[in-house]
């Protein structure tokens, strides 16, 4: 149990101190991809920690909750990086927590930047959707034991997985703020999706919420791993096998940065009532990932 | 029908410029006469003329089939007053409130009498254009009663005028139901500097060096029309040479300024690809003409009587421009085959023939929406009489027409780069200008990548500066801005304005 505990802190510390690291290389390649010169990988890091060095200027009218809605956002997302199994399965906070939990978790976070900005529109029915058909498969909501069982079954392919997982890319773009659906690094405020949410943040909320982007784009690489290229993961307990779920993991996520960036170098922003269509296909090919389960695979 | 140069007593100052007096009563008739061929107001506005034994002037250039007309009404001294040419011409509108702001000159009986240059920094019953303008600067809140929408689920959002990015200041009231804009209305005038109570008393040289600096991104433009006046109005020749390099400058910064929106255009739907490609081109583009010319944009390179710089070397211009060719033809096939930038493009931001013709647009939008009008093709002066310039044109006014439009002005002034320089003469490259003692005035026209720039001179006895007017495209094309909005949704509006991309310096003065 201890050995649990040490090892669920060593995730979650793992995944909030390399995170930036993800977004470095996404950053990295798109720069190479656009054929200019790249800023260094650890940029993030130098971004958060200039951040934090600052003095934070708030409007005079903002409520408690403008202060606070940072801290709750990384607090959210680091429980959520500590909930998707990234090196090792069945840890502690597993018990506690399944797919639906998670989702409530990203949903947490996002009503409180949100109510920070009074932003609409979601994508989270849809990201359930996604987690049913691989709970079908594995007859289980909770996030260890679908990656237990589609990790360590024999290797069949599941059509309806396949869409599943296309679907998750899809609403994972739309969910990390990512081109098409919407632009990080626009300076038009009348473009921004979810830039225009933390306009108003600066100095060390601005830090967190920067932080806790990174983590988020993170979490959700992870969960994509996790539900479908989910080999290579340490079982519980298993501190041998550590190293190896290490470097699976990085060489995974390097993939599938790069694999992000390239598809954002090469699509330009939708025409936002477009949006909507495209969260549609992606909840559309989530369905027909579950119904393909029913028909095929039961 | 062409207007009759003797019917109206205009005569030819300039290859297609012409000047007249008239009475107040003959201003409306030879306005409804221009509309009637076709033609369009230009620009108006005003001088104080006491100091010359006089009232006051309203000045107007209508641009008629066949030239610019540019007629001065004498007012008064005592509230001068001219009848209102908005409903002729609508872009008149902007044009006369910024007059009477500038001047206390009022056009009769207009519909909008708002201020529009004035946002509380003088005083309202001061006009700071007047020669005996003494009045302390004051800040006075800018209360100015925006047009309400009002009706069932109509919400309005306000934007600017200090933005997220860097970019000028522009105020942006949009009225939008649901998530389509009803209607948007633009506060402008943030970026007044006087610039044109700051040219009185300049000697002529400096003067070239200010008008330049008007709207730096059309500087040669600028700096080409204010010196062609100061010529007209001297009678001062200009070495056939220069003739041509000015030329040369105008398109290559047509060509820098071309190549930088349509990266920006990438960049407004998130292709950084296109943006960053594009910009690495201008980037190419403004080193070498830095290195041909001593300054990237050209500053300064247009002066009085002719130009400042030569050019030695023809060799690396060339090289360049057919390396540009090839490199945009391709970037033009990636931007051709992007599905999402082609959807984002086609049907955004209409301005359809019709309403543009009613409402003056003009310049590069113009030409996309069927205005189908270029002083290098129907007026040409020296050099451009000599190149058969091809005007690009587009019917569709949206989004895509106008980076259509840029496309084929890019092929086609790196066509006219190579055959200003095979063409060009050799010989000096700067006169003197002819000394003057009385008063003297000219008007140059010259159109810049955005459209066409006119800079009207006085030259008082003294040989120095005593009236300077430039105006910008901006003025008639941003009425059209609010127009092309309509129906489109709010997030599209940063796309639209950027493929119009009009100058606030411009047009604030």
């Amino acid at each position: 149990m201890t050995a649990g505990i040490l090892l669920q802190i060593a995730q979650t510390l793992f995944a909030i101190l390399l995170a930036p690291l993800l977004l470095g290389w996404v950053n990295q390649c798109r720069a190479w991809l656009q054929g200019r010169g790249a800023p260094p990988i650890t940029q993030p890091y130098r971004v958060i920690r200039k951040l934090f060095h600052k003095d934070a200027v708030i409007a005079h009218h903002a409520s408690p909750l403008f202060r606070f809605a940072p801290y709750m956002i990384f607090s959210c997302m680091a429980l959520a990086a500590g909930i998707v199994p990234m090196i090792a399965n069945d840890l502690p906070f597993s018990p506690a927590a399944d797919a639906i939990a998670l989702v409530g978790v990203f949903a947490l976070a996002r009503v409180f930047l949100a109510l920070a900005a009074m932003d609409i529109g979601t994508s989270f029915p849809a990201l359930l959707m996604v987690f049913f058909t691989a709970s079908l498969i594995s007859q289980s909501t909770e996030l260890p034991a679908i990656v237990e069982s589609l990790a360590h079954r024999e290797f069949a392919i599941y059509p309806s997985l396949a869409f599943a997982a296309v679907a998750f890319w899809m609403i994972s773009i739309a969910e990390n703020a990512r081109i098409p659906v919407d632009n990080p690094t626009t300076h038009l405020e009348l473009t921004m999706i979810h830039e225009a949410m933390i306009l108003e943040y600066s100095a060390r909320h601005l830090a967190l919420i920067e932080w806790a982007v990174a983590l988020k784009l993170f979490t959700y690489s992870a969960l994509g791993i996790a539900l479908f290229l989910p080999w290579g993961i340490a079982p519980a307990g298993d501190w041998g096998a550590l190293p190896l779920a290490v470097l699976a993991l990085f060489a995974k996520m390097a993939g599938g940065g790069f694999l992000l960036a390239f598809m954002e170098a090469i699509s330009a922003k939708l025409r936002l009532f477009r949006v909507p269509e495209y969260l549609g296909t992606a909840f559309l090919l989530a369905v027909l990932g579950m119904l393909i389960h029913f028909l095929l695979e039961v | 029908m062409q207007i009759n140069t003797q019917d109206w007593n205009l005569k030819t100052i300039a290859p297609h410029i012409w000047r007249g007096q008239m009475e107040v009563g003959q201003l409306l008739a030879l306005a409804h006469a221009v509309k009637d061929e076709g033609g369009q107001l230009q620009a108006l506005w005003g001088s104080d003329d006491r100091h010359l034994n006089a009232g006051y002037s309203i000045h107007v250039a209508f641009h008629a089939a066949a030239g610019l007309a540019w007629v001065s009404v004498a007012l008064a001294s005592e509230a001068p007053a001219y009848p209102d040419l908005a409903h002729i011409f609508p872009q008149a509108d902007r044009m006369q409130r910024a007059t009477f702001d500038l001047l206390g000159i009022k056009a009769e009986d207009a519909v909008d009498e708002r201020k529009w240059l004035r946002h509380g920094a003088w005083p309202a019953d001061t006009y700071p254009l007047r020669k005996d303008f003494s009045a302390a600067p004051v800040r006075e809140l800018d209360a100015y009663p925006f047009i309400q929408v009002e009706g069932d689920g109509v919400h309005e959002i306000p934007v600017g005028p200090i933005h997220a990015g860097t970019i000028e200041p522009g105020h942006f009231r949009f009225s939008i139901i649901g998530d389509r804009v009803l209607r948007l209305e633009q506060r402008l005038g943030y970026t007044h500097k006087g610039s044109e109570k700051r040219f009185e008393g300049m000697d002529l040289n400096t003067g070239a060096r200010l008008a330049g600096r008007i709207s730096g991104d059309a500087h040669s433009a600028y700096a080409w029309a204010y010196c062609s006046a100061v010529e007209t109005a001297t009678g001062s020749a200009v070495p056939p040479r220069a003739a041509w390099l000015r030329g040369l400058f105008l398109e290559i910064e047509r060509i820098a300024n071309h190549l930088g929106d349509l990266g920006y255009l990438g960049n407004d739907v998130a292709l950084s690809f296109g943006f960053m490609q594009f910009w690495r081109l201008k980037e190419d583009w403004l080193r070498l003409t830095a290195r041909l010319f001593g300054h990237r944009y050209l500053f300064d390179c247009i002066v009085p009587g002719g130009v400042s710089v030569d050019l030695s070397d023809a060799a690396p211009l060339l090289a360049e421009a057919d390396r540009l060719e090839a490199e945009v033809r391709s970037l033009k096939a990636i931007y051709d085959e992007q599905a999402v930038l082609q959807d984002r493009f086609v049907n955004t931001g209409t301005c359809k023939p019709e309403i543009a013709a009613r409402l003056g647009l003009t310049g590069l939008p113009g030409r996309a929406s069927g205005q189908a009008w270029d002083i290098r093709v129907q007026f040409p002066q020296a050099p451009y009489d000599k190149l058969d310039v091809n005007m690009a044109t587009h019917r569709k006014g949206d989004v895509f027409a106008r980076s259509e439009v840029r496309f084929a002005e890019v092929y086609e002034t790196l066509r006219l780069i190579r055959e200003i320089i095979r063409q060009m003469p050799t010989g000096a490259i700067r006169a003197d200008l002819t000394a003057t003692d009385d008063v003297r005035e000219g008007l140059g026209w010259v159109e810049s990548w955005r459209g066409p720039v006119i800079v009207a001179v006085r030259i008082g006895a003294n040989s120095r500066l005593d009236r300077v007017h430039a105006h910008d495209p901006s003025w008639q094309n941003w009425p059209l801005l609010e127009i092309g909005i309509i129906g489109n949704i709010v997030p599209d509006f940063p796309l639209i304005n950027k493929s119009f991309n009009l100058s606030y310096s411009g047009q604030d003065l």
